[in-house]
């Protein structure tokens, strides 16, 4: 650690403003001395660059390599390891359980090696695919961890290439491009001069926008080749951890000065180096320690509903075998004494002595659990999980639910909730991104008070709209696919999909589009929506002011003309947009180097080809220098040349590139620049895109701002960490010196950049944010009374437009700056930095920093950015809400946006009396809730979404409640009351809530109202909203995948959910209820067999049917038809279940599968089991037929019994269903016909030889199995027959539809629909309203109680008075 | 460049979309009274004539436990005299029609408990006495460490009475021939059951083992009349072997086919002169069943009631559906 501070300094020179931090009190000592114990909780990091002091060695072996290890097993230890995993397994318990009694010869029903099969081949099945995944993972960990690395190795003073599994904590490693990341990496140099690289997280949460990540502080500048062997300090950070979000710690430097650093300069193993050369860093976790193997675990494993109501049934099956097995052994003891002396058919056992009858009685307990065991629905475990596979196979195969835009289908992700789809009652949905689309659009802005409203923009999307709507449309001819398709074909495909993907959200469309553009020379290219057509006086002003900007430097003119400027610039510079252009990262990642070079050439030539043609040629020749040369200072549009030591960041990041490529894109800036001094604002909204920019942005209302500064010339060209270059309407270049940034988050709901202006040199803030976020920073007292007057004016102003923005269902955002000295600037960054460095609660102090930035602020404007619904909403949710599903919203958004988007998306209906609950004091809430709960139950107690009789049904209630007020809610335990109130509201809005409040939201409908939930949601705030509910379904939208990870179901668009639950719920519930139905039948039915007979052989515990056909009867004779039916079988058509969302009401009642269907299927066994056994027995009893022969006809009249009770059941008779039900019948016969034809000494002591052949030759079988089958199940027959003719059920009644022909059913759903809703419809009934907004019990809630007049309504019952005897529900 | 566009695409066959052509039965009134209706004709037709056939069937039941209301061999039945015979006597005013059946008949005899059913040995009962009995044979399995051959409680309780039949034809009594061959299953006789084999007589085959412990004579012995029915293939053996599925059953004993009596046993007294070996009084009884078999075997009355009884059902059942959807479709044009 002895290395020249000169060395040093030139390699890791820091920032001259930052010297002085280390004398700042904040900072606690570091570890100067490395001999002295260092704390546990932290993790230091010895860099190994040189021979290791023993206590440093013994630090870092703690540390885990960098190999990684997946497997469960090893080699050795996979045999006992699994099996005892295995036992962990209640079935198997179960099995062993019956091994082992069965092991007692006293108790022995079977050979011990029959009983043991079944534990047998399902340990040995689950060994099997145990290790054939191990297997897999062994392989696919080898792979990895002999990828090959460039570590530093200190011996050699090189990097060498070592495998992946090789490289330890401490090790200095180099990552080129398109490279994988080795391990967590904190980086210290980069290729870049700014001191970033970039990286796709894809292998990690499937984001594929690249993220930027900055060296170390101090370590930016690079003009000298990174040595490792100088590096002499030591990383200090957090344990392991897996939080991806979250790093921090700092580096204790030997001249004992602490720099500090986040995740911001934190390499994550497994992602893809881009855009960057090379990158080098140290390891600070390597193998299992990462932070993407901390956050890598399986598949979620949730239990149904169903399968918990099918647990407590299990134990009900247990609590039968109980009894049953008593009788047995009450029996024996009975049956034995009614004997004076031993008679010669009870023999003593082995040893020639008579067991007394209570002991006899005693082990034929157990020997009934053997002998009856299968009533315990072992195989519906297996069953099930077989049955859900199919079901996910099927899902995820709709093609209704795929979405070619990201070719993306449905993903189930957890695998055994698919029934749960069926039984939703409470839809918590977020609305960004969920609801809406989450591509913002400009669509508003006000600037210093006065309102610009964008008349052409909404006509240019409403014409858009249209176009999209009519392919033919010859306005618009260049957005078509085929152009784009044409487009596609010059690229690889991997290049496409990338392109497709949610890589380039913003841009997407546009992007295909810009690159198509030299083949075409139409200035709407694109139909984004990003595009922003100018408001024409905005850009008259914004013209003006530009011609007069002659003279930069003189004064900063707040309040003046200039604010116009002001606010673009802040629009352009205020943010964390990542600008590439369309060829840059996409040649470098995607495709060989040459292709790209072949095609730019061909660009080249129609570009000169069209520049020939353009009579601009001149100003575009003229601007060709300007953009080429990065650092050219003159310009005849910019008089003020820009800072000469300023390098423009794009010019700089294009540097990597061929110079083709460069040239190429110089010559697109020039075309580009052509029509921006045009005057007609359409071309001029629609070519600024053709420079080839692309904007990655973290949120795409960062994206749409920038756009729209754009749009009015301020285009934002390169950014860096320390640099923003913006080019302005003149086409000069003006480059910001960024000196700080401030981040986004939803505490705060700000943001801020500070930047240096290149001509003032003063220090610039320009903050963004939510109004309120924003207006209680603004500055208060300014020294002149007309300014203030001024300001309070603009600020009025303001507020008014945002209020109406936000009616409008727009986002809206303030725009604000702060000009403040240099010194001021240096004093606060010194406190900062001490913030910066801090480990404990670091957050909070950079928190408070921050805000004591961002103060007096002046406001420069205000800006409405439109969120679109998603296609089909409305009806998707009006589909739901006849489901009979609650539709909730939980959002961030403020309260004004999130009513107006619910109005738009029909949650609420103007006809709604809509509740407010906004207000910061208790008491208010209180009696609020008194008021409403009182008003409510006015028009009945029964929630109105449920059926109520006629005539009484009154107003639908909506409920907007506040976030803030919600907490406080929560707080005074006023939950129980708040969801009463909730109940009898059709509809609730949550806004302003929190990730926290969400999923406390969701909890308490679920723990409180018992129903089953669901949370849908697409971004990082839902997780924890989406993993509180019973299904959570993640929309993989814009916001990246957090929502999609966290989520049992995930899906690409809301109005996917009305299919996935109306039509694959209700059909996996229906399905698997009736197999799990089934199942428990179907055991019981066939295990009584075994018990009737146990009254006719003394209780001994005989089997009348062959151990192994007992065995077959299960495994191989009736096991697939139920899995069939599981998966295949249909009740109700597709369609009509869409059309008639209140069928999905039998699944929220649990009808296919209830305590009294379980008691029926039961007591259907028993009746059928008994007509099993003593048809035949009667029909032979006092013959001299022989056990076995007894049994044969028993067993194969109850195998046509259990499976036409299935095909009764059965509901669509399709190719496979026939092939499994006849080749289940044929495979019995064939089975025991082989097996009693060769089985001569086997299988003692049934000994089936010629047993099967004898009874198929005699016609007595034939006629006992015909008449047992026709008897046992001639009562569901009948019943289902009754069933299907009084139609007693919607389902029946729907199932009656499907069958009719197209055109009929359509009518006839049509008028079933009108039936409702004229029998809904209630003779306008005026609502008194006894709560009138302000009336004196009112309490002075924000909005008070809005009442509507009631309109007419078109939703609600489904069912006629007509036909109310279909809402009795059936059982069965 | 299409496939690649949209590589996830599912495939929009009728499978995955879950669109296969399907019949789908709709289990409605209409369309079940036609079944019903065959259903219950057939039905109707069977039974009656199972009915028919069973009525035929005749059949002479004598209980000679000797105990209760039944006194014939009342003097054997306390066991004092081995060997007992007792006479049972019977006349037939008609003709009873051959083949004529002789059954013996035990009831409340538990053939098919559990640990009875077991004690057997199926390897050394195909003929391999040398190799020592299967476990299952304890406690009949090994006497003063010999072999039991056949080992097993099913073998040492074997059915040991004997019949003979005579018809007293002017006071003389002509022996009846009664059929001890092919009374049991062919495939028992001929393959899951062998002799042991060895150089010399059938003794020497069992030569080393030991006669079960009820047994009176050794199996090479049981039947001396005919050297071919000795051992393991005893027909009597056999069939005792194939133990019975209820507690109340009768087993073949032999078949009257031969001789006068081919065409059955004409009218007139008969005595049947019972060897009384077997005991049961203290559980069950015992009896004789002359009887002759049709096509549906022994007399079986419900059967036939069954079928008449299910099919009647079927039949009402198809009346109601038609009830109920005349009602049903009125109900539903009403409205």
């Amino acid at each position: 650690m002895t290395h020249s501070i000169d060395r040093l300094s030139c390699c890791f020179r820091r920032r001259e403003n930052t010297g002085d931090s280390e004398t700042t009190p904040l900072l606690r000592a570091p570890p100067q001395d490395p001999e002295i114990p260092l704390p546990a909780a932290l993790h230091h990091v010895f860099p190994n660059n040189g021979p290791l002091s023993p206590s440093h060695k013994k630090v870092m072996d703690r540390y885990a390599g960098n190999k990684i290890r997946t497997t469960k097993y090893t080699f050795l230890s996979f045999l006992p390891k699994n099996l005892f995993q295995q036992l962990y397994r209640l079935a198997n318990i179960y099995f062993v359980f019956l091994v082992a009694i069965n092991w007692f010869p006293q108790m022995e029903v079977f050979h011990r090696e029959i009983t043991m099969l079944p534990l047998v081949i399902v340990t040995v099945a689950s060994s099997l695919k145990d290790a054939l995944e191990d297997f897999r993972r062994y392989k696919f960990d080898r792979i990895v961890n002999y990828r090959a690395a460039s570590v530093y190795d200190w011996k050699q003073q090189d990097f060498v290439l070592k495998c992946w599994k090789d490289v330890r904590v401490g090790d200095f490693v180099k990552v080129v491009c398109n490279e994988v990341i080795p391990a967590d990496i904190l980086l210290l140099n980069t290729s870049d001069p700014n001191g970033v690289c970039h990286m796709e997280t894809a292998n990690l949460d499937g984001e594929t926008n690249l993220k930027q990540r900055q060296v170390v502080r101090g370590f930016a500048a690079s003009n000298c080749s990174f040595q490792p062997e100088h590096f002499g300090g030591t990383v200090v950070c957090e344990k392991p951890n897996k939080n991806l979000t979250h790093f921090k710690g700092y580096l204790a430097m030997p001249e004992k000065k602490k720099i500090g650093f986040g995740r911001e300069s934190l390499l994550l193993r497994g992602c893809t180096m881009r855009n960057t050369d090379s990158a080098a860093g140290i390891v600070v976790y390597a193998g299992h320690e990462t932070k993407a193997m901390l956050n890598n675990k399986g598949p979620r494993y949730k239990r149904s509903k169903l399968e918990r109501k099918m647990n407590t049934d299990v134990l009900f099956c247990v609590g039968i075998l109980f009894i049953m097995c008593l009788i047995g052994a009450l029996g024996q003891y009975f049956w034995l004494g009614t004997f004076p002396s031993t008679p010669p058919f009870v023999p003593p056992d082995s040893s020639n002595v008579y067991i007394p009858p209570s002991l006899s009685g005693f082990y034929m307990f157990f020997t009934m659990i053997i002998l009856l065991q299968v009533l315990i629905p072992i195989s519906l475990y297996v069953s099930i999980e077989l049955i859900k596979v199919g079901q996910i196979f099927f899902i995820t195969n709709d093609v209704d639910l795929y979405d070619e835009e990201t070719d993306s289908r449905v993903q189930c992700r957890a695998l055994n909730i698919t029934e749960d789809l069926g039984q939703i009652q409470y839809v918590f949905s977020d609305k960004t991104g969920t609801l809406t689309e989450n591509k913002m659009v400009f669509r508003r802005c006000s600037i210093m008070g006065t309102e610009y409203c964008h008349k052409e923009n909404a006509l240019r999307l409403a014409a858009l709209d249209e176009a999209e709507s009519d392919e033919e449309d010859p306005a618009f001819p260049q957005k078509k696919v085929p152009s784009r398709l044409q487009f596609l074909k010059g690229k690889s495909a991997a290049a496409l999909r990338r392109c497709n993907s949610a890589r380039a959200r913003i841009g997407v469309r546009g992007q295909a589009e810009v690159t198509l553009s030299p083949h075409s020379d139409v200035a709407f290219s694109s139909p984004l929506e990003t595009d922003v057509a100018p408001d024409w006086r905005l850009q008259r002003i914004t013209g003006d002011e530009a011609g007069q900007m002659e003279a930069w430097g003189r004064v900063s003119r707040i309040g003046g003309g200039a604010c116009y400027m002001d606010f673009f610039l802040a629009l352009a510079v205020c943010n964390t947009v990542v600008v590439s252009t369309a060829m840059h990262p996409r040649q470098r990642v995607t495709g060989p180097l040459n292709s790209s070079t072949l095609k730019s050439l061909g660009h080249i030539q129609t570009l000169l080809k069209r520049l020939g043609s353009l009579s601009h040629v001149i100003a575009s020749l003229h601007s060709i220098p300007e953009k080429s040369g990065p650092t050219s200072p003159a310009s005849p549009a910019s008089p003020a040349g820009p800072p000469a030591s300023v390098p423009a960041g794009d010019e700089v990041d294009r540097g990597g590139v061929t110079d083709s490529g460069s040239l190429n894109t110089s010559l697109e800036d020039s075309e580009a620049d052509l029509p921006s001094s045009d005057d007609v604002p359409t071309e001029t909204s629609a070519n600024p895109n053709s420079d080839g920019l692309c904007y990655e942005a973290e949120s795409p209302d960062e994206a749409a701002l920038v756009h729209a500064a754009r749009a009015y010339g301020y285009t934002l060209l390169g950014r860096t960490p320390d640099h923003v270059t913006v080019r302005l309407p003149q086409g000069s270049l003006l480059t910001f010196e960024v000196l700080g940034t401030l981040a986004f988050n939803s505490v705060r709901k700000r943001m801020s950049v500070v930047v240096r202006h290149p001509m003032t040199n003063e220090v610039i803030i320009y903050t963004k944010g939510a109004d309120s976020a924003i207006m209680e920073r603004l500055a208060k007292s300014a020294e002149n009374q007309p300014e203030e007057n001024k300001r309070k004016r603009i600020a009025a102003k303001t507020q008014r437009h945002l209020h109406l923005y936000a009616k409008d269902g727009l986002r809206t955002l303030c725009i604000a700056k702060k000009v403040m000295s240099l010194q001021a600037y240096t004093d606060w960054l010194a406190v900062r930095q001490e913030a910066e460095s801090a480990i404990d609660n670091r957050e909070e102090l950079l928190m408070e920093t921050a805000s004591h930035l961002e103060t007096n602020l002046t406001l420069l404007g205000a800006t409405g950015i439109e969120d679109r619904l998603q296609e089909d909403v409305p009806a998707t949710i009006a589909s739901l809400r006849k489901a009979g599903i609650q539709v909730w919203v939980l959002t961030g958004d403020k309260q004004e946006t999130a009513v107006n988007i619910a109005y738009s998306c029909r949650l609420l209906d103007q006809s709604d009396v809509v509740f407010t609950l906004s207000t910061a004091s208790l008491d208010e809430c209180n009696s609020f809730l008194d008021c409403t709960l009182e008003e409510v139950k006015r028009y009945g107690v029964q929630p109105p979404w449920q059926s109520s009789p006629r005539g009484l049904r009154g107003p639908t209630f909506g409920l907007v409640l506040e976030g803030h007020t919600l907490g406080l809610l929560f707080e005074a335990g006023l939950q129980l009351r708040l969801l009463e109130l909730s109940r009898h509201c059709r509809s609730v809005l949550c806004c302003r809530v929190t990730p926290l409040q969400k999923s406390a939201v969701v909890k308490l409908v679920r723990d409180k109202l018992k129903v089953m939930t669901l949370s849908i949601g697409d971004g990082a705030n839902d997780v924890s909203m989406i993993q509180a509910a019973d299904v959570g379904v993640g929309i993989s939208g814009q916001e990246g995948m957090q929502a999609v990870m966290a989520s049992d179901f995930a899906i690409s668009h809301f109005k996917h959910l009305k299919k996935l639950l109306l039509v694959h719920g209700h059909w996996c519930y229906s399905r698997l209820a009736g197999t799990v139905i089934y199942f428990f039948y179907k055991n019981v039915a066939y295990v009584n067999l075994l018990f009737w007979y146990q009254f006719f052989c003394g209780f001994s515990g005989t089997a009348m049917i062959d151990y192994w056909l007992l065995i077959f009867f299960n495994l191989l004779f009736t096991s697939v038809p139920p899995i069939v039916f599981g998966i295949l079988d249909r009740d109700i058509s597709a369609g009509t279940l869409l059309s008639l969302p209140e069928l999905y009401k039998s699944g929220q009642n649990s009808e296919g599968y209830r305590h009294t269907t379980f008691w029926v299927a039961l007591l259907d066994a028993f009746y059928q089991s008994l007509v099993c056994f003593f048809v035949p027995y009667l029909a032979y009893q006092g013959s001299d037929i022989d056990v076995y022969s007894f049994g044969t006809p028993m067993n194969t009249a109850s195998l046509f019994t259990i499976l036409l009770h299935l095909a009764i059941e059965i509901r669509t008779w399709t190719v496979v269903h026939w092939v499994v039900m006849v080749g289940s019948v044929l495979l019995y016969f064939i089975i025991a016909l082989s097996y009693s034809a060769l089985c001569i000494n086997c299988n003692h002591p049934s000994n089936p030889y010629w047993i099967m052949e004898n009874q198929m030759a005699d016609p007595v079988f034939y006629l006992v199995c015909i008449l047992t089958t026709v008897l046992a199940l001639l009562p569901r027959y009948t019943f289902r027959v009754l069933q299907g003719t009084l139609a007693l059920s919607p389902l029946v009644r729907a199932r009656q539809l499907d069958m009719l022909s197209p055109q009929v059913r359509d009518s006839l759903i049509r008028e079933w629909r009108n039936q409702e809703s004229t029998s809904e419809a209630v003779p306008d009934q005026v609502l008194s309203s006894p709560t009138k907004p302000g009336s004196p019990t009112e309490p002075t809630v924000d909005r008070g109680l809005t009442l509507h007049k009631d309109g007419n309504e078109d939703t609600g019952n489904p069912f006629s008075p007509g036909h109310r005897r279909s809402i009795s529900t059936m059982t069965i | 460049m299409k496939s690649q566009q949209a590589a996830n695409r599912p495939d929009n066959t009728a499978f995955t979309q879950q669109r296969l052509p399907a019949w789908q039965p709709m289990l409605s009134a209409h369309f079940v009274i036609p079944g019903f209706l065959l259903i219950g004709m057939a039905f109707i037709g069977i039974g009656v004539a199972l009915y028919i056939t069973s009525q035929n069937i005749q059949v002479l039941e004598k209980d000679y436990t000797g105990t209760g209301q039944y006194t014939a061999c009342s003097e054997c039945a306390d066991m004092q005299t081995i060997p007992c015979i007792c006479n049972v006597t019977f006349s037939l005013t008609t003709l009873f029609t051959g083949p004529v059946f002789l059954y013996y008949g035990l009831s409340n005899y538990y053939q098919n408990y559990r640990k009875y059913q077991v004690s057997r040995d199926d390897v050394q009962l195909w003929g391999d006495v040398t190799k020592s009995p299967a476990d299952a044979c304890a406690p009949y399995q090994y006497i003063d460490n010999k072999p039991i051959a056949p080992c097993g409680s099913i073998a040492n309780s074997m059915f040991n009475d004997t019949f003979s039949l005579y018809q007293i034809i002017n006071g003389t009594m002509k022996l009846v021939p009664l059929d001890g061959k092919g009374i049991a299953w062919w495939t028992d006789y001929n393959i899951k059951f062998r002799n042991p084999s060895a150089q010399g007589s059938l003794q020497d085959a069992f030569n080393g083992t030991m006669k079960p412990v009820n047994w009176s004579k050794p199996a090479y012995e049981l039947n001396p009349s005919d050297m071919n029915d000795n051992g393991f293939l005893n027909q009597d053996f056999l069939v005792w072997m194939r133990t019975a599925a209820l507690p109340d059953f009768q087993k073949l004993y032999r078949r009257i086919t031969s001789g006068d009596y081919a065409l059955g046993l004409p009218p007139g007294d008969y005595v049947l002169q019972i060897e009384y070996n077997y005991a049961v009084k203290d559980f069950g009884r015992k009896k004789v069943v002359f009887s002759n078999v049709t096509w549906m075997g022994g007399k079986n009355e419900f059967l036939g009631v069954a079928y008449i009884v299910v099919g009647s059902l079927c039949l009402v059942m198809s009346v109601v559906m038609l009830v109920v959807y005349a009602k049903y479709k009125f109900a539903d044009e009403n409205a």
